[in-house]
């Protein structure tokens, strides 16, 4: 498969010494969607800028769909849509505008600018503030203004710094959907985000840098098999005042009617059924606590885990 | 070297032109009123109060005398103001990296951030005219030479602007040059005097002074009379236009306060 991303031996050293990218390798295939993630100051950002060409690259090679991004930036730049963390458009500029104006920077006519601007405004929720100053909106509204106007020309591969921080659940959901369904459609998608469960429910491939190294690179699914413990939350029918003995599982009770158990990687949920109905405790739902990503993210950044790289 | 073609630099570069223009309207209060004010207060205070009784400077009146020196005083603030501000308040709010990470290349960049400047400067240049007739009758004695030095003079003020915003890292920046260095060479550029007034030492000076040869082209492309040479003149506003030209283009390729 064609790489839309190849990055070797990567070093940044800013002009202040802060050596940000100590030789990072990527490779991410056309069509993926991968998760690049890492605590503040990592080099997440580092890497989006220098793809997008906003940051200089002290050495290595970097390349989007075969082409290097700084011999030819122009053909790169056209492949590429760039959603930055921070909101960077002109707070005084009509919506619509701001999104037409940058599709002029792409070369795109007027009309065509216009039709994709009023196309992705709706798909985003925006188009009923078209009309209005872009510091109108909130929050959340604004991220997702910066993400039709990475995409106003369309691009091969999207780069998303951190796309939902301080966006709320219900926003943040519904633009997870929407990157899914254009993920879907084929645009090569690249996420940094300090939401795990965003990385763990979008993305299929992920690398894990730390101080300017990665630390992990591969799939989702091999990095969350190396969970060795996973963590179940129950809603029971009756009231506890303490927590169940449950034979071979650990227990918590989290409130009177709400327990949660530990699974080995070898034990079966079965097993725990089992152990419920034994005490006459009757479950009424349950769900996966969704820090199973948290787990290993920390644990890989103490550098408790022993996952090599690579694994893909 | 640039695999795009011709078309898509002149919709960029058109894009960058309407927003410039866009922008300078949407805060007309704050870009055209106030040189509409300032400069019918000049008319009014040193050509009809004072003028009147400095009588004549080269050969007309001292009201016909400084109306070419003050169209041209607003055409070069409102250049240089236009491109110093846009571009900085782009960098400062990051909005500028909207153009950064397209493929736009730099001259194409430079050349609608000049074009924005001038299109200020050339609004606030017919509406000072438009003024100067309430004053004073404006006849044109060449209008290819006015037309010529008004516009190679706001290009050269726009690149000035540009290449203020590029070295500036904060608002005070944008306002120290203006201040120190442009009003004082504007004032002392022949503006409101004719330069044979001085005693040689400061004449000479004064023929240092880049402004001084724009506002004198200009004089001559509309009364007819200068301090200089025109041809000289020209000749200066070309070297400027392509050195701050090929400045503003080596900033922008070094990405000096752009790219880190």
């Amino acid at each position: 498969m064609t790489s839309a991303i190849t990055i070797q031996d990567l070093h940044k050293t800013y002009d202040n010494r802060f050596h940000a990218l100590k030789g990072i390798s990527l490779d991410v295939a056309e069509g993926d969607f991968f998760a690049l993630l890492g605590a503040n100051g990592a080099g997440k950002s580092t890497t989006i800028g220098v793809l997008s060409t906003l940051v200089r690259k002290t050495s290595g090679i970097v390349q989007v769909f075969g082409q290097n991004v700084n011999t030819n930036s122009y053909e790169t730049k056209l492949n590429l849509g760039v959603v930055p963390q921070e909101v960077n458009f002109n707070h005084f500029e009509k919506v619509f505008d701001i999104v037409v104006t940058q599709g002029g920077y792409y070369g795109l006519p007027t009309q065509l600018a216009k039709e994709r601007a009023e196309k992705y405004l709706n798909q985003l929720g925006l188009w009923d503030k078209h009309d209005q100053q872009a510091r109108n909106l909130s929050g959340g509204m604004k991220r997702r203004l910066l993400i039709a106007r990475a995409l106003v020309h369309e691009p091969r591969l999207l780069l998303l710094d951190e796309p939902t921080a301080g966006v709320d659940i219900e926003l943040r959901r519904s633009t997870w959907k929407f990157l899914q369904e254009i993920n879907r459609a084929g645009t090569t998608i690249v996420l940094t985000t300090h939401y795990l469960e965003e990385a763990e429910t979008l993305c299929r491939n992920i690398a894990m840098i730390d101080e300017g190294k990665i630390v992990v690179n591969t799939s989702m699914k091999a990095l969350l098999k190396k969970l060795h413990q996973e963590h179940f939350i129950l809603d029971i029918r009756s009231e506890l005042n303490e927590a169940p003995t449950l034979n071979g599982f650990t227990c918590k009770l989290l409130d009177p009617s709400t327990l949660e158990v530990s699974l080995e990687s070898d034990q079966d949920l079965n097993d725990v059924f089992t152990e419920l109905k034994s005490v006459n405790i009757k479950v009424k739902s349950m769900r996966n606590k969704s820090n199973r990503l948290e787990q290993l993210f920390i644990s890989l950044l103490n550098k408790q885990g022993q996952i090599p790289e690579q694994q893909a | 070297m640039s695999g795009i073609s011709a078309n898509y630099k002149l919709t960029a570069f058109k894009t960058i032109v309407w927003k410039e223009v866009r922008r300078f309207l949407r805060i007309w209060v704050q870009t055209l009123v106030p040189p509409v004010i300032t400069i019918s207060l000049y008319f009014v205070i040193f050509g009809n109060l004072i003028g009147s009784r400095i009588g004549s400077m080269g050969g007309f009146s001292y009201m016909e005398f400084i109306v070419p020196g003050l169209i041209m005083m607003a055409v070069i603030n409102n250049s240089y103001g236009n491109v110093v501000s846009s571009f900085f308040s782009q960098k400062y709010q990051r909005s500028i990296e909207e153009l950064l990470v397209s493929p736009v290349p730099n001259y194409v960049i430079l050349s609608g951030f000049v074009i924005g400047g001038v299109s200020r400067g050339l609004a606030v240049g017919i509406i000072a005219s438009i003024i100067s007739l309430f004053f004073s009758g404006l006849h044109i004695y060449n209008l290819f030479i006015t037309l010529m030095v008004v516009l190679m003079s706001s290009i050269v003020f726009s690149l000035g602007g540009f290449i203020n915003a590029i070295f500036a890292t904060k608002f005070d920046d944008i306002t120290i040059i203006p201040a120190f260095v442009l009003t004082p060479l504007i004032y002392l550029g022949g503006v409101f005097y004719s330069i044979e007034l001085l005693p040689d030492f400061w004449r000479m000076v004064s023929q240092l002074n880049p402004i001084f040869y724009m506002v004198n082209a200009f004089r001559y492309g509309i009364l007819g009379v200068s301090d200089v040479n025109i041809l000289f003149a020209f000749m200066m506003l070309i070297i400027f236009t392509v050195a701050l030209s090929g400045f503003s283009l080596f900033l922008l390729h070094r990405g000096k306060g752009l790219r880190y």
